[in-house]
């Protein structure tokens, strides 16, 4: 196996506070990787440092064998790395259409047209409407994206991200607030997903986890704890100790 | 709740249209008439300051409105266009489109260095930097040998368009100035609503997710910035012709700060908003300017009851209520 995501020695600090210390991550290629542990852990600043929206104390991260431990967040996502995040992130005030469409125009590069009329845009409604159908949204496509609820804001994030055709997917909480069914509906949409691609995902349902995941890594304090498979994690006395340490779950 | 409860669904909802609204394209075809109409009503050199103002303030209410960028220091761009189309009307005896393209041109090269290390700051520190960067322009204009200092360019001709039809008549520099701020506004409106103008809406609204699709923001916050300069140079140069006249008002601080008021007093990210603010307070300067430093005061009374009473302006209002966007 090959690994599609590696973090060395991993560090960051806010002003003395280590919020992620010296971890050593690696997402093989194909996998479904979680990422688990109690709040304030660091699971989303270790997400802000593998997509550089924050940059490492210390550190180097590898993608597909490159160093990208010096590029900016964008050119992260154009090698095809891109995230999500924890509250769901669309364009408000912009349609559902027009959020899928928007991760399409960027890829087709004629963004900087700004002499151009809107109407070219057209052109990439129906690869946008085969996302919006893929996630279950077919009749909001002309709904704001604010009016949406919170499960279907989550979906169309997903269904953005997808329209990136990413190889591989930082998910954080994609589940978070979503009733059962939804979460079903997410998980179904994810393994299907995750066939082409590679998956990192931050999620706090640990059936979900135990379902999905081919390995996962503990993360308490900044610090990795245990990594391997659900059986393995869930039986290691460290885990348990910093779940009821930290009165989650 | 679900995703795809069929119970909750409501009825898909029909497509919008794109592109500028039916009756945002009924205003300005009314519009258009009213200003053909106007010179016959009005001074012409009054209405032509109100439409360089109007186009100003548009072009400052791309970078704010639709950029989601605060510069308090647009005057540099207006002002150091409108010296070099009055040098170019003058010393090199350009006929006046070429004037006013060499004006623009100046603004659009000011506009992309200043923006280019402008927009690597945010917020107030965003608005700081290009106010120094404006001061720095407005003491090259008190200094510079070009400028003339304290007296400005005075009496720039106003020499044949095309080298063919005079404009010495009020008149027909109406007609000219007519087209050339309608025209710039329009621009301004499809740069709204095209492909690129959808970016920018994205990245006003939600920055981070824009970065995360792998769209290089800064590049486009540049472009806006650049854009939104090169108007309102355009604005600037064009008010040197009519007024045959460049001086250190239109390069001033306080040139920045009107602008400013304009905008938001008519309604910051509407469509005519800007123009209907230029034009209340171009009106305003007009016929109280008999009351000297007063109209400063009056002015600022007008900005702190207007940002108090109507904070989205006087459009922005009218827009709520008519539930339309204007
Ligand atoms: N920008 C910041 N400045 C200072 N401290 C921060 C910053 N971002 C995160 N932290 C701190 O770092 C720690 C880790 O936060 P992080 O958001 O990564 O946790 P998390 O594991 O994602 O938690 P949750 O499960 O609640 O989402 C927390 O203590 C948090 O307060
Ligand atoms: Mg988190």
């Amino acid at each position: 196996m090959t690994a599609a995501l590696e973090a060395r020695g991993l560090r960051k600090e806010f002003k003395g506070f280590v919020a992620v210390d010296d971890v050593d991550l690696t997402v093989e290629k194909g996998t479904i990787h979680a990422l688990i542990g109690p709040n304030g852990a660091g699971k989303t600043t270790c997400f802000n440092l593998l997509t550089k929206f924050l940059s490492p104390t210390a550190g180097r991260i590898t993608y597909e064998g490159r160093d990208i431990t010096r590029l900016s967040p964008a050119d992260i996502a154009r090698l095809g790395l891109v995230r999500s995040f924890q509250i769901s992130a669309v364009f408000p005030d912009l349609s559902v259409l027009e959020n899928v469409r928007l991760a399409l125009q960027r890829q087709r590069g004629d963004s900087y047209d700004f002499w151009r009329s809107e109407r070219v845009l057209s052109r990439y409604d129906e690869a946008a409407r085969g996302h919006i159908d893929e996630v279950g949204l077919t009749e909001f496509a002309h709904h704001r994206a604010a009016e949406l609820s919170y499960g279907r804001k989550r979906a169309l994030e997903i269904a953005t991200t997808l329209a990136l055709e990413p190889q591989m997917l930082l998910l954080d909480e994609p589940m978070a607030g979503m009733g059962q069914e939804d979460v079903e509906r997410i998980s179904a949409l994810i393994r299907r997903i995750a066939k082409n691609r590679t998956i990192l995902m931050v999620e706090h349902n640990l059936n979900v986890v135990a379902s999905l995941s081919d390995r996962i890594t503990v993360l308490a304090r900044g610090e990795v704890l245990a990594e391997g498979d659900y059986a393995t994690v869930s039986q290691a006395p460290e885990v348990i100790e910093a779940y009821i340490g930290a009165g989650h779950d | 709740m679900s995703t795809m409860d069929p119970a909750t669904s409501p009825a898909a909802r029909p497509e919008p249209s794109v592109g500028m609204p039916t009756h945002q394209k009924a205003i300005f075809v009314v519009l258009l008439i009213l200003l053909v109409a106007l010179p016959w009503f009005v001074y012409p050199v009054f209405a032509m300051k109100v439409m360089c103002f109007a186009l100003f303030a548009s072009a400052f209410n791309l970078l704010l409105g639709f950029g989601g960028l605060l510069s308090f220091g647009h005057a540099a761009y207006f002002g150091m266009a409108s010296y070099v189309a009055a040098h170019a009307a003058k010393v090199w005896g350009l006929t006046p489109e070429l004037a006013v393209l060499a004006g623009t041109a100046a603004a659009a090269l000011l506009g992309l260095a200043i923006g280019s290390l402008a927009i690597r700051r945010q917020g107030i520190y965003f608005a700081m930097v290009t106010l120094a960067f404006a001061q720095m322009v407005y003491f090259f204009a008190l200094q510079a040998e070009f400028t003339g200092g304290e007296d400005g360019i005075q009496s720039v001709p106003r020499n044949d368009l095309f080298g063919l039809i005079p404009l010495e008549s009020n008149m027909a520099l109406y007609f000219f100035v007519l087209v050339v701020t309608f025209g710039g506004i329009l621009f301004i409106h499809r740069i709204i609503h095209s492909p690129f103008g959808q970016v920018l809406k994205a990245i006003r609204e939600n920055e981070p997710r824009a970065v995360s699709l792998g769209y290089r923001v800064n590049r486009y916050k540049l472009m806006v910035f650049t854009l939104s300069a090169t108007l309102a140079g355009l604005a600037g140069a064009v008010k040197s012709q009519v007024f045959q006249l460049a001086s250190l008002t239109d390069v001033h601080w306080t040139m920045s700060g009107e602008v400013v008021l304009m905008t938001l007093l008519g309604g910051m990210g509407t469509v005519f908003g800007p123009m209907l603010g230029a034009a209340i307070i171009v009106t305003m300067q007009n016929y109280f300017a008999t009351l000297g430093a007063w109209v400063t005061v009056i002015q600022g009374v007008i900005f702190v009851a207007g940002v108090l009473l109507f904070r989205e302006g006087i459009v922005g209002l009218i827009a709520r209520w008519t539930k339309k966007p204007l």
